[in-house]
């Protein structure tokens, strides 16, 4: 009897919940697939500022819901298909391990869009965008070159991927346009986040002789650690400065706000239709953190080389690109490397010393 | 830059110093509280909810003495609900301990929530004119903040108190036989309450130095499974303070190592590397095991419910 | 006066019955203060957790495909807990599995193989996750050594195994060195078994693993040893049963569980092998087996809660802006309150005055 009412009850419950939103005004709801909780300061933090640009952009038309600490298996599914379930018509999946989820659930539900970040899988309703962030790392290589001292670099990574692989390579690139002596110190820390092993490798690096800090993580603590040093470094994806103020030289900040405007506009049109995005400095999806704690000619210098990008005057794969082996890269992009090569990218290119993890 | 270059050297042991000490004042807490006879599996738990409340009472206040008060307030208090459960109702002690950890998992990800992205001014360091300059050995004797020296003192007086005071020597005695304890008129189950809640306040204090010394910030999840490792010290350790600090420092300095040998640019797998901390402590504890007939050399009653007969 | 733990006479049958719902009664009142802590409807938020999920065909079968994995392990976790032994490794044992059982399907595929491989991916699996069991069993009775540390330590060390592979030798040519192996074929993908969800074959498997091991405990020799191994060494020392035997055999089932609930996983829910595949099961399968109190039945029952909360928390994480953590605090308090209701089966608790104590000096 009790499980009777129970189950009544919910039916009366669900019955008029529908009643009352079909009666509510249509708005159009946007869901967000977070991997990480929305205070990393890091990768999920930013793409939670972009939907919060979303909201003050769009106000009453549209309705958000994020979705925070998702996990990459099997969960991911199921998390995604929940928001299509609860009306979600335009579903943002910000990470690479969501990309065979989102496909499953964009093929069952065709009316449904979907945009998925740093993938390369793709569908008539799943599109794809990311950052050409080693745009902002060639700069960041370049400013680098000119204000390390020792001429070593450190750099901690996260996994040897080919989106950190190519910014490994255009930072040296860019730094060997200074100093071709460069040399560049790795360390893999084997996670997009986990502060103590960040603040540990940048000790490790700083006590091996680099004066300069970069990192493919995403929390601050790099920052912080080269700070209590005295040493510089770059932050990664957000601001870092109030972590290190005289220490930032500038940060790559994932800027996600202007795409993910244009997308709802579009679909608010009902004008969405895949795509692949890679846009950089150009399109502004990536910005660089003022120029701060380097004297004026340096400023200058990467503020010609970010213009200089943006013209299309400089791309940081130009060719010839020279792996570590010492052979040329073939170039298939004309002047510079394609953009497949640049996807593909798993070589160091010379002037590189240690080797890939795993090859 | 040399490998034997004094200035690496200091920087280096100066990194593992560091890395050690939130596993060697966890892992001293905990060694109490399994002396007693209790083991408590909570530790990561009481440790991250240390972190949560002492990141947000010292960004509150200004304070880190008093975020450290309330890491380890949190973590007593903690390790309060795991006693009530495993000495005031005779629950479990593995079943309550898991518990305790998911639990704190998710309170610390509640409570914190308010404060990540806050940022706070770290502990700061000895210095002392003269002292701290002396070339290597300075800033490594009378250049740490204060977290180390307190974890060092805390080992020493646990030892002290273990090995050269009746009532240590009536704790051990619970936690080896509480049968015979308890027909000797020890209130065993107090004992074992202090014991608990000792561990507790270590879990919580090791969990608040992370965001009060280590990196001055909060995140969900930080302590990153140092709870199970400072779990796996006590073991190690045979129980024993003196092993307990060179396997907090062991595992420091394995933990730090290994970053370097990747910035020398060896090529070994960095997930082997990574590996290497928990493949030495299980060799260590088969080892250990084996030198002793008979089995290992944990206190006889740990684990063991214990409910005085009226 | 005070409050003094006593042992019961005898086991007090109304208790057992009753404690589960007291328990869960009570972990619903503290969920309602904390809802209202956090400023959000009670009601609603209990009704988004527990009874939504229960309203459409696509939860329930979410549910279920949750609560597969879950139940799995937690079965042959409870053999182990029955006989006192303490295997806290089963998320490596998961991992493990689902590496072994995986090999095969890196090598085959693409390969035209027959319907073959599934089943032996499925018993690869289940062996490599025994073999895996098998270490820490084995330090345990030849050395001594603690099995809750060494299998908690090597589930870090089958993490960062899994993870080696993945990014290593196993990474899909075609996957722009992305970590993870390239999408199964369809012959080494577990079926579906009603289309358009995701439920599939491993439900059933689930099922079978609850029925043996109801079987195995209440009418076979070998469950009585492991039960009277656990309550009473001493009665089994007696009885001739070997405790050594014993430890090494409920680790290798426990460990076969796991791993075969690996591969399954891998080879179904997820269709290819990935870092980080598993959310923790091994870890939360400890907690389904303690609800389940350590019986079949009751750990099939758990685990389908279990899976509700997490379903439910997601939802609520949409619905309402309930933050995931939510659902951890939940799980530790409820199995707080049925461990501490447990209790009470075999204590009561009396008030005593305390001119009986034995003078201890501080009162």
């Amino acid at each position: 009897m009790r499980k009777f009412l129970i189950a009544a009850t919910a039916v009366m419950v669900t019955a008029g919940a529908s009643l009352l939103s079909a009666s509510a005004e249509e708005k159009l709801k946007v869901g967000f697939i977070y991997l990480g909780p929305v205070g990393d300061l890091g990768w999920t933090y930013q793409h939670e500022v972009a939907r919060q640009a979303l909201v003050k952009e769009f106000g009453d038309k549209i309705e958000t819901t994020y979705l925070e600490n998702v996990s990459e298996g099997p969960d991911a599914e199921r998390s995604i298909e929940q928001l299509v379930r609860a009306g979600n018509k335009l579903i943002f999946t910000t990470s690479f391990g969501y990309m065979d989820p989102t496909l499953k659930v964009a093929k069952k539900y065709p009316n449904v869009h979907f945009e998925h970040a740093t993938g390369f899988k793709h569908d008539k309703n799943m599109g794809i965008y990311n950052g050409r962030f080693y745009e902002g790392r060639y700069i960041q290589g370049v400013i680098a070159g000119k204000m390390s001292k020792a001429g070593v670099l450190g750099y901690i990574a996260s996994f040897p991927i080919p989106e950190v692989i190519m910014g490994i390579n255009a930072t040296m690139l860019g730094a060997q346009t200074v100093n071709p002596n460069i040399k560049v110190k790795i360390i893999w820390a084997n996670t997009w986040f986990d502060p103590g092993k960040e603040a540990d490798a940048a000790k490790a690096l700083l006590d091996q002789g680099a004066d300069v800090i970069m990192q493919h993580t995403d929390s601050p603590a790099a920052m912080q650690i080269a700070s209590e040093r005295g040493k510089l470094a770059f932050g990664q994806d957000s601001e870092m400065i109030k972590f290190g103020p005289k220490t930032q030289l500038t940060s790559i900040i994932d800027n996600w706000a202007p795409y993910y405007i244009s997308r709802v506009k579009a679909e608010l049109a009902g004008k969405w239709e895949t795509d692949n995005d890679w846009d950089g400095l150009k399109a502004k999806m990536v910005v660089m953190a003022p120029y701060t704690n380097m004297p004026d000619d340096v400023k200058k210098l990467a503020m010609d080389t970010e213009a200089a990008i943006i013209a299309g005057t400089l791309h940081p794969f130009k060719c010839p690109i020279v792996d570590q082996d010492g052979k040329t890269v073939e170039c298939k992009g004309g002047n510079h490397l394609d953009d497949g090569q640049v996807l593909g990218m798993n070589f160091y290119v010379k002037g590189i010393d240690e080797k890939i993890p795993g090859k | 830059m040399e490998l034997l270059d004094p200035k690496f050297l200091e920087s280096v042991i100066l990194s593992i110093l560091a890395a050690s000490t939130p596993l060697l004042i966890a892992a001293t807490g905990e060694l109490v509280t399994e002396r007693s006879g209790v083991l408590n599996l909570g530790v990561e738990g009481m440790m991250i909810v240390g972190a949560a409340c002492g990141f947000g009472g010292a960004w509150l206040t200004g304070s880190i003495i008093v975020g450290a008060i309330c890491g380890i307030v949190a973590g007593a208090l903690m390790s309060l609900i795991f006693a009530l459960m495993t000495l005031g109702l005779a629950v479990n002690q593995v079943a309550t301990g898991l518990a305790l950890t998911i639990l704190g998992i998710g309170l610390s990800g509640l409570i914190g929530a308010g404060f990540v992205g806050e940022r706070i001014t770290p502990a700061a360091h000895l210095y002392i004119p003269g002292l701290t300059d002396i070339p290597f050995a300075g800033r490594i004797l009378f250049g740490e903040d204060a977290f180390v020296y307190l974890s060092l003192a805390l080992l020493i007086g646990v030892w002290w108190f273990l090995y050269r005071t009746r009532a240590g020597l009536v704790l051990r005695a619970a936690g080896d036989n509480h049968v015979s304890a308890h027909a000797l008129g020890y209130p065993v189950l107090r004992i074992r309450l202090f014991a608990v809640m000792f561990g507790g306040a270590c879990a919580g204090l090791a969990g608040a130095y992370l965001p009060l010394a280590y990196t001055p910030f909060f995140i969900p999840g930080m302590t990153a499974g140092r709870g199970w490792i400072a779990l796996a010290l006590v073991v190690f350790a045979s129980w024993r303070p003196g092993r307990l600090a060179i396997g907090a420092y062991l595992f420091g300095a394995v933990t730090i190592l290994q970053l370097h040998v990747q910035a020398f640019g060896l090529g070994i797998p960095s997930q082997f590397m990574s590996s290497l901390p928990y493949l030495a402590t299980v060799i260590v504890l088969v080892l250990i095991s084996r030198a002793r007939t008979g089995g290992s050399t944990a206190p006889a009653a740990l684990g063991n419910t214990f409910v005085p007969d009226r | 006066m005070q409050l003094v733990l006593e042992k019961r006479a005898e086991r007090s049958n109304t208790i057992a019955l009753v404690s589960p719902l007291i328990a869960i009664g009570l972990t619903i009142v503290t969920m309602v203060i904390l809802f209202a802590i956090l400023g959000k409807n009670p009601a609603l938020a209990l009704r988004v957790y527990f009874i939504d999920p229960l309203t459409d065909s696509y939860s329930l079968q979410e549910i279920a495909v949750k609560a597969t994995p879950l139940v799995m392990i937690a079965i042959g976790l409870s053999l182990c807990y029955l006989a006192n032994v303490w295997n806290i490794g089963a998320e490596g044992q998961f991992l493990i599995g689902a590496v072994a059982g995986s090999w095969l399907a890196v090598k085959t595929n693409g390969t035209d193989a027959g319907p073959w491989v599934l089943p032996a991916m499925l018993v690869m699996g289940a062996t490599g996750g025994a073999l895996y069991a098998l270490i820490p069993a084995i330090c345990k009775v030849r050395f001594g050594a603690s099995e809750i540390l060494t299998s908690l330590m090597l589930v870090y060390v089958a993490d960062l195994f899994l993870d080696y592979l993945v990014r290593g030798p196993w990474r899909d040519p075609n996957g722009f060195n992305f970590p993870t192996t390239a999408e199964f074929d369809p012959v080494a993908t577990v079926p579906i078994l009603v289309e358009g969800g995701r439920l599939h074959l491993g439900a059933i498997f689930a099922l079978i693993v609850v029925f043996a091991a109801a079987v195995m405990l209440s009418r076979m020799i070998k469950g009585f040893e492991i039960r009277v191994v656990g309550a009473a060494p001493r009665a089994a020392r007696f009885g001739g049963f070997n405790s050594k035997q014993l430890i090494v055999l409920t680790f290798a089932i426990s460990g076969a569980l796991s791993g075969l609930a690996g591969i399954i996983e891998v080879a179904g829910p997820v269709g290819h092998l990935q870092p980080g595949f598993s959310p923790g099961y091994g870890f939360t399968a400890i907690i389904v087996a303690f609800l389940g109190r350590l019986n079949p039945v009751g750990i099939l029952i758990a685990g389908l809660f279990l899976a509700l909360t997490f379903i439910g928390g997601e939802q609520a994480q949409i619905a309402m802006k309930i933050p995931l953590d939510v659902t951890k605090v939940f799980q530790g308090i409820l199995l707080f309150y049925v461990l501490a209701c447990d209790s009470l089966i075999l204590y009561r608790i009396r008030l005593v005055s305390t001119s009986r104590q034995v003078p201890s000096g501080t009162a």
